[in-house]
């Protein structure tokens, strides 16, 4: 921890407690006066006297462990003592500031390791060689004479020793080489990297003192709770601040941009509670027709539509060779919208002075909360700063969008020179996300007389997450994004069956709810259509599921192998306990390779859904700790089967009807099945991690609840599905 | 204004009768390890003890709770996380992003007190907290961990 005392904290100090000790990490402001104890090598890596090194993390830590997976990274070519790492989060201005020598700090798409492994190692290498060269310098004797290991620099013919801490001021004064110069490990020389290492942030979990950006305590803050129309596209009419004047505690109900209202307390739940007793005046605004029925029913007509712009690709001639086949198979599936559900609700503190814009925040994307602040708060983005506080979960609901940040500082302007952190209630939490979007799919396949598959065609219909966040990029209606995992190319999400005849398309259909990404983004969805759908046509042609997809994948030998793996892990075709069935799935994305079996029963008078077993095999080239990839993996089931069992928002009236985890219910330890992670690493690319596997764990699911009663599920969630 | 025993330290805290236990615990204490995750005892995160009980504080009234009453909360279950569930916690490398495990860790060590030697199935039923990151098979071998933990040395 002496990392931190060369910091000055803006928090003060009766807020950090005990976590000092444990080794807390606080944002933290640049102060030249205190920058007297560790030597910056280089960006990535501080050295202290004592030998502790500090390695810095740009990417956000929500629990996927990126911040200890990194630091291996970098320790590795360091060659540093990992028992004496620690790490710090850079925040958004010192990237801002230093020209982005952090990369960019955006944590979504199961990018913060796959992305910026490269640059991270040279970052780690490229102090190792400076450090190396001071030690050299000062020995005068030539640097490949030199050996390193665990931070201690030893020149053997001279039996001379001296440390990373020893050398570090002088390394720091040295030219770095050219990172393009580095030659990095080989990764079957990793000794640091590579291994299940416990993490590096777990201390502070245990006894209450990790401070998340919900607990933040800053000197004179005020605290807002908001309510915003219920209605999307709605706005704020009115509101009768009159009736909360005098409630104790309470400042002032502020207007927040068009469409929410704040009330302003020297307590969240004063402010909350004053504001449960405010008259508010909606403009519901033409969304409040907009309904679940509706909606259904305008994405069927996306699955019926003939002549409009579709998304996709196509492989020969699919509609004619299913027209003419032995024997056609058809089916139509759904999804509904989903909600995120972090733990921690969103949140922001914010303080607005005439020249300067501060943020604290739990958020994926701090560059993206950088420029909100910046602009909602009218100041120049060189006047903002954002300090980012680990997440308490994420998932994709705080990436780019930052309404929140964007709420804090609207309402924190009102209030200048004041910190006013915003909590979100659950219910706004709950009902004002960024949705996963609602599809529908219509499948056909055409089987021969040998069972063979003869072609097959992929109708989606449903909301683009691109219309509603980044309309530009889409050109003619045609939104790629909607189709991952059903990628012709290889590489990121591809395909994973070669058929003579094959049509994917996606109809957009969008509707007022607000969307984004959910952990595993439209992987999910197509999963469920696709790998269901399998399921349907090898039955209709006779065949074992397992055995049908492999006759499918003789050359897409990544995505086979990690389905024999889950297969062989699962001892697919062996005896079962009666009454427990399998099923199988696999499916790509963020350039890994996933599969499933699920041992499942379904009780025959309730028809209660139990998930004994669950197998996943991931093929994410390096696996760079297989011990937080086995905890994704697992993380990756629980969120993937709460969906499966219970996740469902509907809409009435313009607004959403499921408000807390009454009626949004979550997956509870008694219903998490045994998982079992293989990890199969084929050591030739850098995959994803947090995100691959969620999406063939429905399917999988799903498919032995179809062996079990003998019928497929084509609509999700399973609590509106009768199984008995 | 209510007082409340907290950690074996009484306090003065002022607040409204119907203030949740969870939001003077936090806003009034200052003790922000308990967490605000539903405010409708659905999903634990607010879990403390009083009187040896595991209580879910978003959903008590300060007006309800007497002075008398013993809560305790993560930052007071044992001086330097010696607690065996933390302990096992940390040799199991269970949370993730950690929001919840306050509430988790609570929840595991109000049941082994009652319950040294839980089954799964005591487990299934006493563990009820969301963990949205999906730590729950961790949080099951920890638990035995730690009753093994407490077994030895008992």
């Amino acid at each position: 921890m002496k990392s931190l005392s060369r910091r000055k904290f803006i928090i003060h100090s009766g807020m950090v407690g005990g976590g000092l000790a444990l080794g807390m990490k606080i944002p933290f402001i640049e102060n030249a006066e205190a920058k007297t104890a560790g030597a910056e090598v280089n960006a990535w890596v501080v050295v202290n006297p004592d030998n502790t090194c500090v390695i810095r993390i740009a990417r956000s830590e929500m629990g996927q462990g990126t911040i200890t997976g990194l630091a291996q990274l970098v320790a590795e070519e360091l060659e540093c003592d990992w028992k004496k790492v620690s790490t710090e989060q850079v925040t958004a201005g010192q990237n801002l500031a230093r020209k982005r020598v952090w990369g960019e700090m955006g944590t979504g798409g199961s990018r913060g390791i796959r992305i910026s492994q490269d640059y991270v190692r040279r970052g780690g290498a490229i102090a190792r060689v400076m450090l190396l060269q001071a030690a050299a310098e000062q020995w005068k004797v030539p640097v490949d004479e030199l050996s390193v290991a665990d931070g201690v620099i030893t020149h053997a013919a001279s039996k001379r020793k001296t440390t990373y801490g020893g050398v570090a001021a002088a390394a720091a004064k040295l030219t770095p080489p050219d990172p393009k110069s580095i030659q990095l490990k080989d990764p079957k020389d990793w000794k640091i990297a590579g291994k299940p290492l416990q993490r590096l942030d777990t201390a502070d979990k245990l006894n209450g003192s990790k401070v998340f950006s919900i607990d933040l305590k800053l000197p004179g803050m005020l605290h807002a709770a908001i309510k915003q129309c219920p209605v999307f596209g709605g706005k704020l009419a009115s509101f009768d601040e009159a009736k909360i004047t005098g409630r104790p505690g309470v400042k002032r109900a502020v207007k927040v941009n068009d469409a929410a209202v704040a009330v302003v307390a020297d307590t969240w739940w004063r402010a909350k509670s004053a504001l449960e007793a405010l008259p508010v005046v909606w403009d519901e605004g033409a969304g409040a027709s907009e309904s679940s029925a509706i909606i259904a029913e305008r994405l069927r007509g996306g699955l019926a539509a003939v002549d409009e712009p579709f998304a996709g690709w196509r492989e020969g001639d699919a509609p004619k060779a299913i027209q003419g086949a032995a024997r056609k198979v058809e089916a139509v599936y759904s999804t509904p919208f989903l909600a995120h559900a972090t733990m921690e609700p969103m949140n922001c503190t914010a303080k607005v002075t005439a020249d300067r814009v501060e943020v604290w925040a739990p958020t994926q994307n701090a560059e993206a909360t950088l420029a909100a602040a910046s602009e909602e708060s009218g100041l120049p983005i060189g006047q903002a700063e954002v300090y980012k506080l680990d997440l308490g979960g994420g998932f994709g609901r705080r990436g780019g969008t930052q309404d929140y940040t964007r709420q804090a500082v609207a309402i924190a302007k009102q209030f200048p020179g004041v910190p006013v952190k915003l909590i979100w209630s659950r219910e706004e939490d709950m009902q004002h996300d960024f949705f996963r979007p609602i599809s529908q799919c219509r499948l056909s396949a055409g089987v021969d007389e040998s069972g063979k598959l003869t072609g097959l065609h992929m109708r989606i219909s449903g909301q683009s997450i691109n219309a509603f966040l980044n309309p530009s990029i889409i050109k003619d209606r045609r939104d790629m994004r909607q189709v991952q995992g059903l990628y012709k190319d290889p590489g990121d999400a591809q395909f994973g069956y070669t058929m003579p005849n094959l049509l994917i398309e996606y109809a957009m259909r969008n509707t007022t709810v607000p969307v984004g990404p959910w952990r595993g983004v439209n992987t999910n969805q197509n999963a469920v259509y696709l790998e269901c759908f399998m399921d349907e046509v090898a039955r209709a042609a006779g065949a074992d599921p397992l055995e049908f997809r492999r006759a499918l994948m003789s050359d897409k030998p990544k995505h086979l192998a990690v389905l024999n793996a889950a297969a062989a892990k699962a001892g697919w075709g062996q005896p079962l306990p009666a009454g427990v069935h399998r099923g199988i799935a696999q499916f790509m994305g963020y350039g890994s390779y996933s599969a499933a079996v699920a041992e499942v029963s379904v009780d025959a008078s309730s028809g209660k859904v139990s998930v004994h077993r669950m197998v996943l095999a991931l093929d994410c080239g390096h696996a760079v700790n297989p011990g937080q990839i086995a905890a994704q993996v697992e993380g990756s089931v629980a969120y993937g089967l709460s969906a499966t069992l219970y996740g469902e928002c509907t809409v009435d009236k313009g607004r959403m009807v499921q408000s807390n985890f009454h009626d949004y219910p979550i997956l509870r330890l008694a219903e998490m099945p045994k998982v079992e992670t293989v990890i199969v690493p084929s050591y030739d690319f850098w995959g994803g991690v947090g995100e691959p596997t969620i999406s063939v764990v429905a399917p999988a699911v799903l498919n032995a609840i179809h062996t079990a009663t003998g019928k497929p599920v084509r609509s999700l969630p399973l609590k509106n599905v009768k199984l008995a | 204004m209510a007082k409340l025993n907290i950690n074996g330290k009484v306090r003065d805290v002022q607040v409204e009768a119907d203030t949740p236990l969870l939001w003077a615990i936090r806003e009034q204490a200052g003790l922000t390890g308990t967490k605000y995750g539903c405010g409708v005892a659905q999903c634990g995160a607010c879990s403390v003890h009083i009187n040896g009980e595991l209580r879910r504080s978003c959903s008590i009234p300060v007006g309800s709770v007497k002075a008398t009453d013993r809560i305790v909360t993560i930052e007071g279950l044992a001086a330097h996380s010696s607690h065996p569930v933390q302990k096992a916690w940390a040799a199991l490398d269970v949370p993730q992003c950690g929001y919840c495990q306050s509430g988790q860790i609570m929840a595991a060590a109000a049941l082994l007190k009652k319950n040294p030697q839980p089954s799964d199935k005591d487990v299934d039923e006493a563990m009820t907290n969301i963990c949205r990151c999906g730590t729950y098979q961790r949080i099951r071998a920890a638990v035995h961990m730690a009753a093994e933990d407490k077994r030895v040395k008992s």
